[in-house]
């Protein structure tokens, strides 16, 4: 298999929140590749940076130190323009708090995203995807914790992203629910060739993915890699 | 509908409120500014209309007596583009329903054809036929003051004779937009009539056959009328011409001219006030709504939603209150421009008057509550975008509580929700400002409004308690000896007499000339008094003047200046005489003169020309009969009259801008407060659903917004008394004209009224408020994080 250019590249990426005595080191030099078209699970005890990184990879905030890639294209060095664009064309986001629109109802909030998209998906079609075609007229204080989740991740994959950033997005679902969920970010990987990260605490995720990393205060402690991912429907909580 | 547009639609309906006391703020800084300047434009453009209409005259000269040749003279003059001649004289109308006679001024019209100028609108009826010298066309507010209607009779004297007349018709005219009797500012309809007759009538009674008593002019494009009045006077001093005067010194004219140029002040100084507070507030209720909204803000940026985009639609959100804003306030002015267009025509004869929008101010209104909206949600956008989306999603950093730290100590002795009230002023000293500042402007507004009422009550009791302590004015015909006062004085049940001497004149000081008249009074004098503004009374003596503070304002004279004096009656002396003094005056802007200096300066020892007098109440009627029958009396005026006069001008004249603005302020005042609430309760929503959630009672978790409010309030309402006494200042200045004085006056109880006004604002507020807290449904609130 030829080796093909890393989707993200990152060099001695640091982030320093604070000054001083009560400086908090989220990230403290983090050195890694990612090819396209993998699934990357990202496991790490909480308070480890793994947000941080995450939210850095997604152009949603800056390092203190360090540069970051995106297809061979610094995006430490990108306008806040140019991250727009970036986050706008290529990336689906899922945040650890859902973060829905309180105002917009499920299938809204999905249009939200894919009105901007170019090639998306029918937002019930992406309701669908994560079982809630029947509550898309809800707004997001008619539904449970897990019911929010699973449209913010119906959001992230409605516009067909290259990659898919997705911080804990089973933290909140059964076991069922969940391994539906990671389905559909599975099937998307498979179908369009998305690239995914995956932030979870849920160590049995790491069976599906094909690379494992492993993140303890701020550094890398190892990465692995599965030569055998197994699909989403057969892995044990 | 984009999925944006539809957020926006929603998010505007969840805080319809706060946006309606928003968008009502707005509204009414845009009413004042659209009813004012509406006015002004409504007044000047129908007065020019109907000069133009009816031909009104641009000089004036009136003479003693001249051969109607002289007209072609006058015609000929260069610059006069048309010229009129015509009878003026003055008469009393004898009423049945009134013990005192109605001063009037008889005005002949050319037998057989349209006057040249001064033509006369006809309400009702018809002109007189020039062939039965009876018949007589009365000024319609006069007829309608008494019931009078075409076909009635009419009982006037006119130079010392009775004459029995029919009306035939009813009319207003240009020359008579502001009508006051002789000696009087304040217009009244039921005490002074114009009556118009044919010239070979009119010549009969004043002994005018082939002659005319003033001419009238208009000039060619273009000529200065000073030309004009000189040339005038050169020719007509032969005839008596006692000093040609332009229409800036026609009485009507001058006071409709005063009336909108103090309408001009009043618009330029005073919505502007409200505007820029209303301004004010949007830009920082929209501010901090912005400021709510930054977790969304953030999530749209990560999306990839451009900042145009993001920015284009809270635009969208601040411009639909702006502009639903603007346009109710529009709207407003136009409804509460023609309800004071009404009450104009009380006291401008106009033939009609219809509001009309002034574009420009409409357009004014508009701009600045889009940009003032527009500003505060730029500002706070571009803070917000200034973050990385990552920071702006996770809720605004945890407050600094070193701040507070040193306050720890003090606040231990207080309970928590205390604790919490108070850290609120140290951990976000700017919000609160923000919120102070916008209560001290409603309370300063309503001070100040209330303070200007006090003010225009002042004016009535200082004109007509203080300064003149009479209860009647007698007019005589001409200057008469003083002993026609002791004819007066012997009369059962007048109490005092004191006569006065009234010469018209023409002050000058400099380039800064005045046209009005010099009243001598008597050494002493108790009913009619000159006062410094510390109510002490001048003592006149000598060749002296000594000005009302309005007349020395205007001739930028004080104490020490000599003035040139032109007096235009008699031998029309030129005098140079010093001022002596300034006092106190509400109505007007009279000259006061000891009345023998006066008189020997115009070489006519012991003459007045009116009487103040003091009556017995209980013989005042029998009085006014035997006065009525004086042949020398020209006119009676009574004090109760006059003031009901002047309060009804005061009350609904220009002064009635006053209510609306009190009303205006008082909304502001509460929209202001309310906005505060509301927007405290926003800040504070989730805190308050949490301190629900640990086990406070809905009392507590509303103490702690409530006390805020309330601590706002408080630190509000000095700060505001202050800003008030300054507004109120500012109000007495834009409200003054040659007309009337208004000033400041400090009443407590203004400012108690006011403070009444501020906190129970914040009580109805609080309870809104209160009863949202009440109401909030707490799972909902911790559920999501708006
Ligand atoms: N805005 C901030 N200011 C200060 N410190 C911060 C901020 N954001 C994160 N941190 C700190 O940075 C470190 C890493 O945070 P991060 O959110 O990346 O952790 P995480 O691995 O995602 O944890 P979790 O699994 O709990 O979500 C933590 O110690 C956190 O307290
Ligand atoms: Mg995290």
């Amino acid at each position: 298999m030829p080796q093909q250019p890393p989707i993200y590249r990152v060099e001695g990426l640091t982030r320093v929140y604070g000054e001083g005595a009560s400086a908090v080191h989220a990230l403290r030099g983090v050195d890694l590749e990612l090819p396209p078209g993998e699934i990357t699970v990202l496991l790490g005890p909480s308070g480890s940076g793994k947000s941080t990184l995450l939210n850095i990879l997604g152009g949603l905030d800056r390092p203190s130190a360090g540069r970051a890639w995106f297809r061979g294209e610094e995006l430490t060095a990108m306008s806040d323009r140019a991250l727009t664009r970036y986050r706008r064309d290529n990336l689906g986001f899922v945040f650890q708090f859902y973060n829905l629109m309180p105002s917009l109802t499920a299938e809204e909030n999905v249009e939200l995203v894919t009105e901007i998209a170019r090639n998306p998906m029918d937002p019930a079609e992406a309701l669908a995807l994560v079982g809630l075609d029947t509550r898309k007229d809800h707004f997001p204080s008619q539904l449970s914790g897990g019911e929010q989740q699973r449209v913010a991740i119906a959001r992230a994959v409605a516009k067909r992203p290259d990659v898919l950033l997705c911080d804990e997005p089973t933290g909140a679902l059964d076991s069922a629910t969940g391994r539906e969920v990671l389905g559909v970010l599975q099937h998307l990987n498979r179908s369009l060739g998305s690239t995914v990260m995956i932030v979870t605490h849920a160590a049995a995720t790491a069976e599906m993915a094909d690379r494992v990393i492993r993140f303890t205060d701020g550094a890398i402690r190892s990465v692995e890699h599965n030569d055998a991912p197994r699909a989403a429907a057969e892995i044990e909580w | 509908m984009s999925t944006l547009d539809r957020k926006l639609s929603r998010d505007l309906w969840r805080m319809k409120g706060q946006a309606a006391a928003i968008a009502v703020v707005m509204a009414l800084g845009v009413m004042m500014q659209v009813m004012m300047a509406g006015l002004v434009v409504t007044l000047d453009e129908t007065r020019r209309g109907y000069y133009e209409r009816y031909r009104f005259a641009e000089v004036f000269a009136p003479v003693t007596r001249a051969p109607s040749h002289v007209l072609h003279q006058v015609a000929g003059l260069p610059g006069v583009a048309r010229a009129e001649g015509r009878i003026s004289g003055a008469a009393r109308i004898e009423l049945s329903d009134r013990a005192v006679p109605v001063a009037a001024q008889a005005l002949s019209l050319p037998d057989h054809a349209e006057p040249a100028l001064n033509a006369i609108r006809l309400q009702q009826g018809r002109l007189f036929d020039p062939g039965a010298p009876e018949e007589v066309v009365l000024l319609d507010t006069f007829a309608a003051a008494h019931g009078l209607r075409p076909g009635d009779a009419l009982q006037v004297v006119m130079n010392g004779a009775r004459r029995s007349l029919r009306i035939t018709g009813l009319a207003r005219s240009p020359e008579f937009l502001y009508a006051a009797a002789p000696g009087e500012m304040v217009p009244d309809d039921a005490r002074y009539a114009v009556l118009w007759m044919s010239q070979t009538s009119l010549s009969a009674s004043f002994d005018m056959k082939g002659a005319y008593s003033e001419f009238l002019v208009t000039l060619t494009r273009g000529t200065d009328p000073r030309g004009v009045i000189e040339a005038l006077d050169h020719l007509l001093k032969p005839w008596g011409g006692s000093g040609a005067y332009d229409r800036e010194d026609q009485f009507s004219h001058r006071f409709v001219s005063e009336e909108i140029n103090g309408l001009r002040d009043t618009a330029a100084a005073i919505p502007p006030v409200f505007l820029g507070i209303a301004a004010f507030l949007l830009n920082i209720v929209i501010a901090r709504m912005v400021q709510a909204e930054r977790e969304e803000i953030g999530l749209l940026k990560a999306f990839g939603y451009r900042g145009s985009e993001i920015g284009g639609h809270y635009l969208k959100l601040v411009l639909a209150i702006a502009v639903a804003g603007a346009l109710l306030g529009a709207l407003l002015g136009i409804l509460s421009g023609r309800a004071m267009v009404q009450l104009y025509l009380h006291f401008y004869k106009f033939p009609f008057l219809v509001f009309r929008l002034d574009p420009g101010a409409l357009a004014l209104g508009l701009v600045v509550s889009v940009l003032a909206a527009a500003a505060g949600g730029a500002v706070v956008l571009r803070q917000i975008f200034a973050l990385h989306p990552a920071e702006a999603m996770r809720p605004p950093a945890p407050a600094d509580y070193r701040r507070a730290g040193r306050w720890a100590g003090a606040l231990k002795a207080l309970d928590q929700p205390t604790r919490m009230v108070l850290r609120r002023f140290t951990r976000t000293p700017f919000r609160m400002l923000g919120a102070v500042v916008g209560i001290t402007f409603g309370m300063g507004l309503s001070v100040g409004m209330l303070t200007i009422h006090a003010g225009f009550n002042q004016a009535v009791a200082l004109s007509f308690d203080v300064l003149d302590r009479s209860e009647a004015t007698v007019s005589f015909t001409h200057a008469v000896s003083q002993k026609t006062l002791l004819e007066l004085a012997r009369h059962p049940g007048v109490l005092r007499v004191e006569g006065a001497r009234s010469v018209p004149v023409v002050l000058r000081n400099g380039r800064r000339t005045h046209r009005g008249a010099i009243t001598g009074l008597p050494p002493d004098p108790e009913l009619l008094r000159a006062l410094t503004p510390d109510y002490i009374p001048i003592a006149l003596d000598g060749p002296g003047l000594v000005l009302s503070t309005a007349l020395a304002r205007k001739l930028k004279a004080q104490a020490g200046d000599v003035l040139t004096v032109e007096v235009r009656e008699g031998a029309q002396p030129a005098l140079r005489l010093p001022v002596t003094g300034v006092s106190e005056t509400v109505l007007g802007a009279p000259a006061y003169m000891a009345l023998e200096a006066l008189d020997r300066a115009l070489f006519e020892p012991g003459r007045i020309s009116s009487a103040a007098l003091r009556l017995d109440p209980a013989q005042a009627e029998a009085v006014q009969v035997w006065l009525r029958d004086q042949p020398v009396v020209a006119g009676v005026s009574l004090k109760s009259e006059a003031r009901d006069a002047f309060e009804r001008v005061m009350n609904q004249g220009t002064g009635a801008t006053r209510f609306i603005m009190a009303a205006v302020a008082f909304t502001i005042t509460f929209g202001i407060i309310y906005n505060a609430a509301r927007i405290a309760l926003a800040e504070r929503a989730h805190d308050l659903a949490s301190l629900r959630v640990i086990g406070f009672s809905k009392g507590e978790a509303a103490y702690v917004l409530l006390g805020e409010l309330g601590l706002v309030t408080l630190l509000a309402l000095p700060c505001g008394a202050f800003l008030g006494w300054g507004i109120a200042h500012m109000l007495a200045a834009a409200y003054s004209s040659d007309l009337y004085t208004i000033t400041v006056v400090f009443r407590p109880a203004a400012f108690g009224f006011a403070a009444l006004v501020v906190i129970s604002g914040a009580v109805l507020s609080g309870l809104l408020v209160k009863r949202d807290v009440d109401r909030a449904d707490l799972v909902a609130a911790l559920k999501t994080r708006d």
